[in-house]
């Protein structure tokens, strides 16, 4: 399979669906927001805001790796709707070809 | 308490571009100011990766965000900038000979030039997703306190597990007539001695701890009366605590703010500049680092340092426009080696 097959969907927070484009190698976050998708990412992908949180779908839970600290750290205590299944940033996420047609949902940005 | 002051340059912004942009205003004899919405210096690498190492600062192999700015602060020392830390810019007004800046503190800036290093924008609070939390706001709803005297004899819940939310915790309890920490989880991210220090008042029964999510409030006229919690190890019961003044700590995220109001060009909340001298799209206005936009644009702070540098020349040519701009370096020329103090 070559890299232009790889891809991901994801559910913006109005609900639309897109089909992403994914290269190997990249992080969720750096996909999502090549896309121009709504992402804040705000703090580069340096595992220190939040503001990159997805909810994986559950059919792809278990080819997912585990979290580390720190994410579950910021996931706990900057994150709104957290769900401790399937909520992670993805900033902290690479993708490889085991999890291409990955499905998952952006989380609606914080109100300021 | 109002203030009025002239400067040279105000600058917007206290991260490393901000105080870089000093040194580089200051190597050609112009004063700046500088103001932030954080009460210190070093904006995003300060805020969100103080102990990050960056490994793309040219011939530093290796700096954490706070040390970089700890440098900064440290070269750009001979200058002597005034900083207005805590403040938020909320007007900007043009004058016969340059701007004036009022922020939300009270503080009036006369300055011939405003640089904008903004970076993503203003740092602001989360708000948590409660329905009608608004309407509590700036009443029983606070994400700082200026006047610690409203917790008095009042019952206080925080929120969060980070430093913000503990300190806050350790240093009004006394005051309040209880006080609750609600946390997600059992494990605290704040400082190691912080969380010893709330695990013991917790034992001394001076304050609760409950481990939930905070789902609901209640209360009339913007006074609270209770939250709503959901234990996070019984997510079937709902606990009513007594709450009269509520503290959230989520974390900072960022936002434009006021910047949109000041009829700048914008294109998707960044400042369009020239790559010659920086300004924008109104004369005397500079935009440098992460809140700008030109054609190749990439945002890191090197980029930042070099529009900092081009920006100082530009600007030398409105505060000074009958002096002649001699270009120096700093290991030859006397006369800079004199500014930054290493030389009699």
């Amino acid at each position: 399979m070559s890299d232009e097959d790889f891809h991901i969907l994801a559910i913006d927070p109005e609900g639309q669906r897109h089909k992403v484009p994914a290269l190997e190698g990249w992080t969720l976050m750096e996909i999502l927001r090549d896309a121009g998708l709504p992402i804040k990412a705000e703090c580069g992908g340096a595992c220190s805001c939040a503001t990159c949180h997805v909810y994986i779908d559950r059919e792809w839970l278990d080819k997912m790796r585990r979290k580390s600290i720190d994410e579950d750290d910021m996931l706990f205590d900057q994150a709104f709707k957290v769900d401790e299944e399937r909520s992670r940033l993805s900033c902290q996420i690479l993708f490889s070809s085991e999890i291409n047609g990955l499905k998952l949902t952006i989380a609606e940005s914080p109100k300021i | 308490m109002v203030s009025m002051v002239k400067t040279h340059v105000a600058i917007i912004g206290a991260g490393p571009v901000g105080l870089f942009a000093v040194f580089e205003l200051g190597l050609l004899d112009i004063e700046t100011h500088v103001i932030d919405v954080l009460p210190k210096v070093g904006g995003q690498c300060a805020e969100l990766y103080p102990d990050k190492p960056i490994y793309d600062i040219p011939a530093i192999p290796k700096i954490s965000g706070q040390e970089l700015t700890d440098q900064l602060m440290e070269q750009i020392k001979p200058f002597k900038p005034e900083f207005h830390l805590g403040h938020v810019v909320e007007e900007l007004q043009e004058l016969d000979d340059g701007f004036l800046i009022k922020t939300d503190q009270g503080l009036s800036l006369e300055a011939k030039l405003v640089v904008i290093a903004a970076g993503g924008g203003r740092f602001t609070p989360k708000k948590p997703p409660i329905q009608g939390i608004e309407d509590f706001e700036g009443s029983s709803v606070f994400y700082a306190l200026k006047d610690r005297s409203v917790v008095k004899d009042k019952s206080v819940v925080i929120a969060g597990g980070g430093d913000s939310a503990l300190d806050w915790a350790l240093e009004l309890y006394p005051e309040t007539k209880d006080l609750t920490v609600v946390h997600r989880r059992e494990e605290f991210r704040a400082a190691p001695h912080s969380v010893q220090n709330l695990k013991a008042l917790e034992a001394e029964g001076k304050i609760k701890i409950i481990i939930g999510d905070i789902i609901d409030i209640k209360g009339e006229d913007g006074q609270l009366s209770s939250v709503s919690v959901r234990p996070k190890h019984d997510r079937d019961q709902l606990i009513d605590i007594d709450c009269h003044l509520l503290m959230p700590f989520y974390g900072l995220t960022m936002t434009l703010g006021p910047i949109a109001q000041w009829g700048l060009n914008l294109e998707r909340d960044l400042i369009p500049v020239d790559t010659e001298k920086f300004e924008t799209s109104a004369q005397g206005i500079f935009a440098i680092g992460d809140i700008n936009h030109y054609p190749g644009k990439l945002k890191l702070i090197l980029s930042g340092f070099h529009e900092s540098a081009l920006m100082a020349q530009a600007a030398f040519k409105y505060i000074f426009p009958d002096k002649k701009l001699r270009f120096q370096y700093t290991t030859a020329s006397s006369s800079l080696q004199k500014k930054l103090g290493v030389r009699e």
